[in-house]
């Protein structure tokens, strides 16, 4: 029998953070905690002692994760990014999904293999959905502004909505602009001459 | 025939000579399409150049040096083709600090001296391989031997904050996070990076080593095109503004980020701008070049923070900066090479013209603030 290894989850988003723990259940008896991520995050993360950090690539405080590389006292463990020398295609498909693995020094691959793969699936699905939140609030956006634009035509020339959709159109078509962003330029012209 | 590559950036004013190079058609030019991808702090940037997801990277200069000593996360070796940037740092302090210590003209190097000792001062750095991080040490280390001083990697777009919220007493980071910490966090500036030493590499151009062995002939058209993009940024200063503040780029406003480019920062809020001589260097004189030294330099400061022995740290770090290759690829192009590629760091009282593989160059002032003199030659 193994024993369990203490993992670290740093992660604002409560519900995020939740998603994450439960597919690390499933990937075995493992001591799991959540801590935000900002400020004083290697301190915070060190306090614990653990034994695998999982964190967002991306996330703005993760650099501060790189001073736990370099041991202060004879103690303290060194931890280090976590590179599948074995399997370089685990890594990639970390980096792919957007998370990274921090590992104390010593602790086997095949220990960490099962943990990251479970965490490498929850984070693909993350990345999708926050791409689909960012398209959807774009086109909403978008629609806001060609709606306020319509808007300004139509009193501004005394037509009607369909007619002052396809002016819009028309000129976006022969300026060769996205319709969006030339409604964004009326609205904005308009704002100024206020 | 047009060949893409992809290209890391963080994004930060001294990113310019690769944004340059893809918007203003230097890339083109030498028959490449850039992919410029921006990625959000530095350990991300790395992983991005490891595992072969960019072809090249903006890095921290100390950054090649650490993983040449075996400091840091990642694995594999690193090249630096080339030196993007000089200088560029500011230090300042939290307000409570600045209002226990003793108020000397902004860039003056003594105010270390004036600082309380007795309780441990905490600083804010944007990573801990960085030359923010070398600078202060080299600086604190000499000027105020009995100070206590921890280094903490802070984001640099949250410097302000970490002061706000007390987890740090001071920083040293690029502009324009230095001036945000002023104005929203009440911080006062008391150097730039150029008083500690008046000529650190800041930025570099690194690839995975032996990728530019490998592919030479787009090694060798990607260095001319950002040579002549530092050249482009160094002439057009106020059109760079505005490019670099454009969404895709560093997606802010151009008044943050012009000021830093006119060599000016703003120590105090409500106070008056000073001018700082060589803020911020993209390409004049000899700043491209990867000179031995500097690595050399780098490595000893590491090898000294991190209880190394000096001797094979200085010879594995002068491996990782290139300057045999900027010889082959840049000298063509009409760079100037200087005879050697070493040179006493630290020795030069002002610019100075030296015989060069054609004719002569001028080489920058280039002083350390307590007087020292980094020479390899003797180091070795």
């Amino acid at each position: 029998m193994t024993t369990a290894l203490t993992i670290i989850v740093v992660e604002q988003d409560r519900e995020r953070a939740l998603m994450i723990v439960d597919a690390l259940r499933e990937a075995g008896e493992h001591r799991v905690q959540v801590i935000g991520s900002g400020a004083g995050l290697a301190r915070r993360v060190a306090e614990q002692c653990p034994d695998l950090v999982l964190i967002d690539a991306g996330d703005p405080s993760r650099d501060a994760l790189e001073e736990l590389t370099l041991a202060a006292g004879p103690l303290e463990r060194p931890v280090a990014m976590f590179v599948d020398r074995a399997d370089q295609s685990l890594t990639r498909a970390a980096i792919e999904a957007g998370v990274s693995a921090y590992v104390v020094d010593g602790l086997k691959s095949d220990r960490i293999r099962p943990i990251l793969d479970a965490a490498i699936v929850r984070f693909h699905v993350f990345q999708r959905m926050r791409s689909e939140l960012a398209a959807t609030k774009a086109a909403l956006e978008e629609r806001k502004i060609v709606d306020r634009a319509k808007g300004l035509l139509m009193r501004a020339k005394g037509i009607g909505e369909e007619e002052a959709y396809a002016l819009l159109r028309k000129t976006a078509m022969d300026q060769g602009k996205r319709l969006a962003d030339l409604a964004q330029a009326l609205v904005t012209a308009a704002d100024l001459l206020k | 025939m047009t060949r893409t590559l992809s290209l890391g950036f963080i994004p930060l004013l001294d990113a310019a000579p690769l944004i340059v190079a893809h918007e203003m058609g230097f890339a083109e030019q030498e028959g490449l399409r850039l992919n410029l991808r921006r990625a959000a702090n530095w350990s991300q940037l790395r992983d991005m150049l490891d595992l072969g997801a960019v072809d090249a990277a903006h890095m921290l200069s100390v950054m090649p040096v650490a993983r040449a000593l075996g400091l840091g996360s990642g694995h594999g070796e690193i090249d630096v083709l080339m030196v993007l940037s000089l200088n560029g740092q500011v230090i300042g302090l939290s307000k409570a600090l600045a209002a226990s210590t003793r108020t000397l003209p902004f860039g003056d190097p003594q105010i270390g001296a004036a600082l309380p000792s007795g309780e441990i001062l905490r600083f804010g750095v944007p990573f801990p391989f960085s030359m923010h991080a070398l600078l202060l040490h080299y600086w604190l280390s000499r000027i105020a031997p009995d100070l206590e001083v921890t280094l903490h990697s802070i984001h640099p777009p949250r410097m302000a904050e970490a002061l706000e919220a007390g987890e740090i007493d001071g920083f040293c980071v690029g502009e324009p996070w230095g001036t945000r910490a002023v104005q929203v966090a009440g911080a006062r500036l008391i150097l730039p990076g150029s008083a500690i030493w008046s000529q650190s590499p800041e930025k570099v151009l690194a690839t995975r080593k032996g990728w530019a062995e490998t592919e030479p002939e787009v090694a060798g058209a990607l260095m001319r095109a950002i040579w002549r993009a530092g050249e482009w940024a160094d002439a057009n200063r106020d059109s760079l503004a505005e490019l670099l503040a454009l969404p895709r780029n560093l997606d802010t406003s151009s008044l943050h980020i012009e000021p830093a480019l006119r060599g000016q920062v703003l120590p105090l809020a409500r106070g008056t701008e000073a001018a700082v001589p060589q803020m911020l260097e993209f390409h004049a004189g000899l700043t491209n070049f990867p000179w031995r030294s500097q690595a050399a330099w780098i490595g000893n400061e590491l090898a000294q923070r991190h209880g190394l022995p000096p001797g094979p740290a200085i010879a594995a770090a002068r491996t990782t900066f290139r300057s045999d290759l900027y010889r082959v690829h840049l000298g063509p192009a009409g760079a100037p090479l200087p005879r050697s590629s070493d040179k006493a760091e630290g020795l030069l009282l002002r610019d100075e013209s030296v015989p060069a593989v054609l004719g002569s160059l001028s080489l920058a002032r280039n002083r350390f603030f307590d007087g020292a003199v980094f020479d390899p030659a003797r180091s070795i």
